[in-house]
């Protein structure tokens, strides 16, 4: 296998963009990648999208962005895994450069959730349609079980999950391409509506619309395109059961655990090693479970981490420079793209005022549905 | 000699007061506790229907008799509020209790009248051998229009009867049934509530149906009134059936435990049938048991019936009718009433 | 709903039948060609018991917009004495009430409908048992 970089992303604002169509999104994303590298073609693209076939009525978007972006003709395909199709796109797209089959491969992702479908139906569409969407669950209701047998097992409060939040829109509001550029109180979060219990509107993530892309190419091609490329050293994609009623234990979330254990093997690095990390936020708990999954912090200790500061700027371990999902915005499909953008732009001094100093290891995780599928990509300063 | 074999009954666990119907519409909630002999009546949740009320009565019914669902060769449902306009709502049932597929299955209808109705057919059944077991069900989760008097009375519930010629519970001695076409209470096709004539509904429809038809078994059984432990009525309200029981010489004492009315409300198709199965929860070994039914349109099902050892045996295996009368249960304000009974105007 | 994929799920909805891996003795619900625990394929058909066990549970405040009218509405991962778990609706209680390790029934209930002319579908709900 030969040695993967990325070389150059781009992103949309993630938000409520009215103006902008499913094509619109993705042609800006990809646009600015490729104008970055300064590359005038690619050999394959893979973009990343939960349910454009649900929310705008379109599916077979390989051909389509190929076309957006002026280069029909190229080999192009759509990546699915819920939530982690975005995280399934770059991995998809690392093993077509790592393989050998191609040079330059565009690994994007993109989601167009604000034209009239009903969200909490699509949304609902990555857990199990005949066992838990049949009889009337949401994806808000079942992380707000996880949420109550975290809590159960755990002692977590509604204010462990809040400060999640908070940490997160602390973060968002250093993000010039974040939904929500604004900081939130703890009492915010408390004071929210409630959507399933315990968690309110401020711990969930919100809708948006967004796209986000990356360029790989061999390590050794790098300069080529850009003087500070970043390593992509391992990708561990695991799944578990769709329902939660599979689960041994509703409250750990062990495909996490195992797509994390098959990157960290892959790049010979332990969770000690990880100086900063993007974790699949889509609600606050999830925050909370990800980060024992991933070995970050010890089970049953998630609840700590925001709160006490250890992942935020600053801490022992940043979370979430990017504003994460809650406040960064999650727009499905592009999602796993734009969590590797941030680290890529960490592990090249480009974050800003986000910066993590001197990190050389960052990790991105991506999750779909409940749990039922995780993507866990580590990148590398070069 | 074929009888009843199995019985079961379910009211679901809602209920709203006379007193806050009457609030609603502005009218004095005594007047009209006093007039219709009505305190409160069931409520069907959102998610129950005649097809559910009648799968919940019915599994009791099988438990009871204790034999294997795959014997009944005859399921009957009546109701004035089949879930579907076409579809059968028996076929839900047999698939949700594991009857069949070697099954005869019919709804029927006849307003209140459906569930006896469906008794008769299927004893009718067994009698004649073709089949060995056949289930008769009276269930309903009727509507009362907004501001209307039924609005007191309409509620949900629902007995199911298991019938057989081996080891019956109850013996069934003689059946009447007395039928006119008397158009006293009505629903069009596509209508969403019941019309009726007021107090046409009264004399000429209840009382000719319910007093012929009880007047005729008696005849035609040889029976008095005194005869009997246990008389049940049609309960469009609290005072019909007690004025009727009073006219054909029926102590209170009869009518006391059949008489669910007062906190249950009419269940239409599921009135007598539950009323029934509240006495059948207490009757001892030997004791005569009156039912006479009542469905507009208009017609009575009469039966006598005997309860025997066996009952006593098997009751035990399934809820008794006052342990879901004056067990948990929710109150309602009216607007929660109006929501689960679908009254408040939705898009699609 | 469309009609034929409801339809195959009757015998799990309405009869909660599951399988039951003759290798390891897992319960699986509903029934699959896989065991889900040591991948053997050869299961026998069984049914679950009508009463189980809360294990999590939550109460939805903003549902799908067919379940809208019924919230907020509990639901809850229950688990059956043969270990089998399956997610489910807790009805006729305060939502509130509903805790890990409250004892339910499972009964035959409606669980939704595909608008004003679409088919009727049914399946369980779990009724706490009091």
């Amino acid at each position: 296998m030969r040695e993967v970089a990325i070389v150059a992303a781009g992103m949309s604002r993630f938000g409520e963009l009215w103006d902008l169509s499913l094509r619109d999104l993705f042609a800006t994303a990809a646009l600015e990648a490729m104008e970055k590298a300064g590359a005038d073609h690619i050999d394959a693209l893979y973009v990343g999208n939960m349910s454009a076939g649900k929310f705008v009525g379109q599916e077979h978007l390989g051909p389509l962005m190929a076309e957006a972006i002026g280069l029909s003709g190229v080999a192009a395909g759509r990546v699915e895994s819920a939530c982690a199709s975005g995280g399934l796109a770059l991995r998809a797209g690392f093993a077509e450069v790592a393989s050998g089959m191609s040079d330059l491969v565009l690994a994007a992702g993109v989601e167009k959730m604000t034209d009239g479908a009903d969200v909490t139906e699509v949304l609902a569409t990555a857990a199990d349609q005949e066992l838990e969407a049949y009889h009337g669950v949401t994806f808000p209701g079942l992380y707000a079980m996880i949420a109550r047998a975290h809590m159960q097992a755990f002692g977590t409060t509604e204010e462990d999950l809040a400060w999640v939040s908070v940490k997160n829109h602390r973060h968002g509001a250093l993000n010039p391409k974040a939904q929500f550029r604004r900081e939130i109180k703890v009492e915010d979060v408390l004071r929210s509506a409630l959507v399933a219990e315990p968690l309110r509107l401020l711990h969930c993530s919100p809708v948006s619309d967004g796209a986000a892309a990356v360029l790989l190419c061999p390590l050794d091609q790098a300069r080529k395109y850009t003087d500070r490329p970043v390593k992509l050293l391992a990708s561990g994609v695991a799944t578990s059961s769709m329902s939660l009623a599979g689960r041994a234990d509703p409250a750990f979330l062990d495909a996490v655990q195992r797509s994390a254990e098959r990157a960290y093997k892959m790049a010979g690095i332990g969770p000690g090693d990880v100086q900063v990390a993007e974790v699949h936020d889509c609600f606050a708990i999830a925050e909370i479970c990800c980060l024992e999954a991933l070995g970050l912090v010890e089970r049953g200790k998630g609840n700590q981490a925001a709160r006490s500061g250890m992942t935020a700027l600053g801490g022992r371990i940043p979370v979430n420079t990017s504003g994460g999902l809650k406040s960064k915005g999650h727009p499905v499909g592009a999602t796993g793209i734009a969590q590797a953008i941030e680290i890529f732009e960490q592990l090249r001094d480009e974050a800003g005022e986000r910066q993590v100093q001197k990190a050389r290891i960052g990790l991105a995780q991506n999750m779909g549905g409940s749990g039922a599928s995780s993507v866990t990509h580590i990148l590398g300063r070069v | 000699m074929a009888g009843i074999v199995g019985y079961g009954a379910y009211v679901p666990r809602n209920r709203i007061k006379t007193e806050e119907i009457a609030r609603q519409w502005g009218k004095d909630p005594g007047t009209i506790r006093r007039g219709l002999l009505l305190e409160e009546k069931s409520v069907p949740g959102l998610d129950e229907d005649t097809i559910t009320i009648s799968v919940a009565a019915a599994r009791d019914a099988i438990e009871r008799a204790g034999i294997d669902p795959k014997k009944i060769g005859a399921v009957y449902i009546g109701s004035e509020s089949h879930p579907y306009a076409v579809k059968p709502s028996g076929t839900v049932l047999i698939e949700a209790l594991g009857i069949g597929p070697e099954v005869h299955v019919a709804d029927f209808e006849f307003a209140c009248k459906a569930g006896t109705e469906a008794m008769f057919v299927a004893l009718g059944l067994v009698e004649s051998g073709r089949v060995e077991y056949a289930l008769g069900i009276g269930a309903d989760t009727s509507q009362g229009a907004p501001n209307d008097a039924l609005e007191f009375s309409a509620s949900a519930g629902g007995a199911a009867y298991l019938f057989g010629t081996k080891d019956p519970l109850v013996e069934v001695l003689e059946t009447f049934s007395y039928t006119s076409d008397t158009p006293d209470f009505w629903r069009r096709e596509g209508e969403f509530y019941p019309r009726h004539g007021g107090r046409f509904t009264g004399e000429p429809a209840y009382f000719k149906h319910v007093l012929s038809a009880t007047r005729g078994i008696l005849g035609k059984s040889g029976l008095k009134p005194a005869d009997f432990r246990f008389a049940v009525f049609h309960m469009p309200n609290g005072k019909f059936p007690l004025e009727a029981g009073r006219s054909l010489g029926f102590q209170k004492g009869q009518l006391e435990t059949g008489w669910v009315v007062n906190t249950m409300g009419n269940t239409y198709s599921g009135s007598s049938p539950t009323g029934l199965a509240a006495i059948l929860d207490v009757a001892e070994p030997g004791d005569k048991i009156l039912l006479t039914s009542f469905g507009s349109g208009a017609g009575s099902d009469s039966f006598v019936l005997r309860a025997t050892k066996l009952l006593v045996e098997r009751r035990g295996r399934g809820r008794t009718v006052r342990s879901m009368l004056d067990g948990p249960r929710r109150y309602l304000t009216y607007g929660e009433y109006a929501k689960f009974r679908e009254k408040i105007i939705v898009n699609e | 709903m469309p009609s034929p994929r409801y339809w195959r799920e009757i015998p799990a909805r309405f009869r909660l039948e599951a399988c039951r891996c003759t290798s390891c003795g897992t319960t699986s619900f509903p029934p699959r060609l896989v065991c889900p625990s040591c991948r053997g394929r050869s299961l026998e058909r069984t049914a679950l018991s009508r009463t189980a066990r809360v294990i999590t549970s939550t109460v939805i405040h903003v549902g799908p917009a067919e379940f809208q009218m019924e919230a907020p509405y509990a639901m809850a991962v229950v688990e059956t004495p043969e270990k089998a778990r399956l997610m489910t609706q807790v009805v006729d209680c305060d939502p509130q009430s509903v805790l890990p390790g409250m004892e339910v029934s499972l009964e035959f209930r409606k669980i939704r409908r595909e608008g004003k002319g679409g088919i009727l579908c049914y399946g369980y709900k779990a009724v706490p048992r009091l």
